[in-house]
């Protein structure tokens, strides 16, 4: 052994050198990647603005209120589209937050362990796995006649297609992001705060209602922000169910627009640079929207549980 | 005369501002054990982990003086080259979870890239256990993970694993202190053994430890090397009060 | 006092079955969905279905070949972008928990993964297809690889964290390079839990359509050529279903199944994973 451990040390200076070498590149990487990600972030906020500049400057803040998109004759009102993406979005919400928080009780609470939960579990996560084409394919062919003969009871046109479908399919496909964290809330609620209440004589409801509610009050707001930064920049199953019409919607249930859906539908046949640009300035918009909301969700989230 | 191996010269280590070993002055002799003992917050780690530049991986520590191994400064040498000659067993056992038993052990050749041949490495790897007196308990599954291990039967993997490296000094932080009472007395009398071949530095909590297993004693109270003598000299008559009353547990 | 109780403890019980029930409601719209499109889709898949190129419209029949070659060719080419810089900037960030950097690095991937999958498309769309002058299966490979970065970063981070510092420590101590330490030990330690990460954010953009509209665009014709444009599943099934004709819609029913099967079972494979491959301490 000592043969093996004298030749060894005999080369070991130009290994060393070797290695110290490579110690270094290694280090010096870790930081090159690092910094990249964050060029690659501020060069995204970068491209944005450079591409909207054009339309910023030429038609200024009308842009967010006027009612008329007409790139045929060069007029780009986007107050459609910012009302399709908040009718869409809040409706879906409002919707789907009782199925999300009840979902957060469930597994937070009621059935924290055990094989119902495991499924429970599994399913929501299937829900947010399921691609969002997918979606608004089955949304298409599927819930739209629903909607449609729906809309024949009622006595309303019956498009099938609109803000009505398409909140519905947005009100199944952001469930799992409020009913996930809301869980981990839910479930981080200490028990000797439940003991406490339950030791006075109240009910599971009560305790409920009084004391993890409360409790876990914030994260479950961070809960839903999250899920409305989701149903904010959802683009494929909305645009294959919304309509596609840039005329301000008159009820819930007309053809509409959203923000994301108009891109989709129109960039690659933006024919003239201000029309792209006008495009593009709508994407800013909608990036800082969301990153906004989703950052100050985090946020939320970090000081909850750094308490 | 006994030759030193490892000798410190006013050597002093910082936590930031924090002065934690103050003026250290040391010569350790080849081939002994060395305790080094002392009430919590004495700066004995810290100086051990001086020993082998493990201390500086922490942000924002500082060393001054003079640490020399063999008459070589090691704060001259690149660090990497200072942990080949002095190895560190650590206070939880810490084998590597993802290699094998004969892995563990030849890590320090592995993981460097040096190429063996399999003769050579299986030479290696015997040699190690059985220094470590573990060979026996494991011959038949080196090729398991050493997770199955006791605690005790994982710190000599460690120091095996240590020892393959063929490390001029060995450097124990608190070796048995995570182990049952049976694994404590089979490592101190495995301390025994290794001292043949290599110099062990012990910092240890336990009083009684010390006396058992060191040739010489060093007692390090607020940062200071207060007495170092032989440990029955020291444990019978010590020269310091501060040695005395830790000794007689006025404080520990 | 009596009646009292009672009420309180039947609104208890009431309030217990109203979550079961909202529950239990939830998965019934996925059920639905899932059955749906096994239904639809599995007459429609056969050995032609998945080696033809689809028909002109009017003819019966064709395939997906070449939406099956492309979506892996496109995802293959995100993850071989993605991987290696998410695990780097991963483990740069499980090491230094509070540099100025990292804190900024974290961030921005906070702000990546929040950026809606279109906005995406809109910025590779300038920064690769603009410059090539043509759509491609790199610019949609990029587009895909950023939306990955994410997931791969955390999960590599947060994996690595779980690791206890004195494995590092001994490494160190052992006289190895910091690079070994990290590539040979701590990697190998946390495998399971940056595979996993891996696997999720390649079945995360395995369905994305939003950033291949108009980067990697979509093609009727095969082709396995990265700088020209090319078909993927989800860019086909978008097309085909919003199309007027029943055949198409039939091609679209099949592609829609083989993308489902194929996320489910990236997502099984992921738990799987977790369980089996964790390192234990």
């Amino acid at each position: 052994m000592s043969n093996i451990m004298n030749a060894w040390k005999a080369a070991k200076i130009k290994r060393s050198v070797r290695q110290i070498r490579g110690e270094k590149i290694f280090r010096a990487s870790l930081v090159l990647i690092s910094l990249s990600i964050l060029v690659i972030v501020v060069a995204f906020l970068f491209t944005l603005v450079i591409q909207s500049l054009p339309s910023i400057k030429a038609l200024g803040f009308g842009f967010l209120y006027g009612k008329t998109w007409d790139p045929v004759h060069n007029i780009y009102g986007t107050y459609p589209f910012l009302l399709g993406t908040l009718l869409t979005s809040f409706l879906a919400l409002i919707i789907s937050i009782p199925f999300s928080f009840a979902t957060a009780i469930f597994l937070g609470e009621y059935y924290p362990r055990g094989w119902f939960s495991d499924f429970l579990k599994n399913a929501i996560e299937l829900i947010a796995a399921v691609p969002s084409v997918i979606y608004g394919f089955w949304g298409l062919f599927v819930l739209v006649p629903i909607v449609r003969s729906l809309e024949l009871k009622i006595g309303v046109t019956p498009y099938g297609i609109g803000i009505f479908a398409s909140s519905l399919i947005l009100t199944i496909m952001i469930i799992p992001y409020a009913a996930s964290l809301g869980r981990e809330m839910v479930r981080m609620v200490p028990s000797s705060l439940k003991e406490a209440a339950y030791a006075l004589g109240a009910t599971r409801y009560e305790v409920i209602k009084n004391v993890i509610l409360p409790y876990s009050r914030s994260g479950l707001l961070a809960g839903v922000l999250l899920s409305l930064g989701r149903a904010l920049g959802e683009t494929m199953a909305v645009t294959m169910v919304i309509g596609n019409t840039s005329v301000i919607p008159d009820s819930i249930f007309a053809p509409g627009n959203t923000m994301a859906s108009v891109i989709a539908n129109e960039f690659t046949e933006a024919a003239s640079s201000l029309y792209l640009s006008a495009l593009i300035e709508i994407g800013l918009v909608l990036f800082l929207v969301t990153v906004i909301i989703n950052m100050v969700g985090k946020r939320i989230i970090k000081k909850f549980t750094s308490e | 005369m006994e030759s030193t191996i490892l000798k410190a010269v006013d050597f002093d280590a910082y936590f930031g501002e924090n002065h934690v070993v103050k003026k250290v002055n040391i010569e350790i002799p080849k081939n002994n054990v060395i305790a080094v003992m002392g009430p919590s917050g004495c700066g004995k780690t810290t100086f051990l982990r001086c020993i082998n530049r493990m201390h500086e991986l922490i942000e924002g520590t500082s060393t001054n003086g003079k640490m020399l191994l063999n008459n070589e400064d090691i704060y001259d040498m690149h660090p990497i080259l200072v942990r080949h000659k002095i190895g560190m067993v650590f206070q939880r056992p810490n084998p590597f979870p993802n290699l094998s038993i004969y892995d563990n052990v030849i890590a320090g050749y592995k993981l460097n890239g040096m190429k063996i041949s399999k003769h050579d490495r299986d030479a290696i790897v015997e040699q190690s256990l059985q220094k470590a007196s573990l060979w026996n308990e494991v011959k038949d599954s080196l090729h398991k993970k050493g997770t199955f291990l006791s605690g005790g039967q994982q710190q000599r993997l460690c120091i095996a694993r240590a020892i393959a490296m063929e490390p001029d000094v060995l450097l124990l932080d608190e070796p048995t202190s995570a182990l049952d009472p049976i694994s404590t007395s089979s490592i101190e009398v495995l301390m025994q053994e290794l001292k043949k071949n290599y110099t062990l530095v012990v910092v240890t909590h336990n009083m009684q430890q010390a006396a058992r297993v060191s040739d010489k004693t060093a007692f390090f109270y607020l940062g200071e090397l207060i007495e170092y003598d032989i440990t029955k000299s020291m444990f019978t008559n010590p020269k310091d009060t501060r040695t005395q009353n830790y000794i007689t547990g006025r404080f520990s | 006092m009596k009646p009292n109780i009672k009420y309180r403890l039947g609104k208890s019980r009431f309030f217990k079955g109203l979550i079961i029930a909202l529950s239990v409601l939830c998965t019934v719209p996925l059920f639905i969905i899932l059955i749906y499109i096994f239904k639809e889709g599995f007459s429609k898949i056969n050995w032609h279905f998945l080696v033809n190129m689809p028909k002109p419209v009017g003819e019966a029949g064709g395939g997906i070949a070449n939406a099956l070659v492309g979506s892996l060719l496109i995802v293959f080419y995100a993850s071989l972008i993605a991987i290696p810089l998410g695990i780097m900037c991963g483990i740069y960030l499980s090491e230094n928990r509070n540099t100025r950097l990292a804190n900024w690095t974290r961030l921005s991937v906070d702000v990546l993964q929040g950026t809606p999958s279109i906005v995406m498309g809109i910025v590779v769309y300038f920064w690769v297809v603009k410059p090539l002058h043509t759509f491609s299966a790199l610019s949609g490979s990029v587009a895909l690889a950023i939306m990955m970065l994410p997931i791969v970063v955390r999960s590599t981070e947060e994996t690595l964290k779980l690791l206890p510092d004195t494995l590092k420590e001994a490494g160190l101590a052992l006289g190895l390079p910091y690079h070994k330490v990290i590539l040979r030990i701590i990697l190998p330690c946390g495998i399971s839990g940056i595979l996993s990460g891996v696997i999720l954010a390649v079945a995360r953009i395995a369905g994305e359509t939003a950033p291949l509209l108009f980067t990697a665009f979509g093609n009727l014709y095969f082709s396995t050529n990265i700088l020209k444009p090319m078909e993927s599943l989800p860019l086909l099934i978008f097309n085909y279903a919003t199309s007027a004709y029943d055949d198409w819609h039939n091609l679209a029913w099949g592609a829609a199944l083989i993308l489902l099967i194929w996320v489910l079972l990236l997502n099984i494979i992921t738990k799987i994973i977790t369980k089996k491959w964790r390192v234990q301490f």
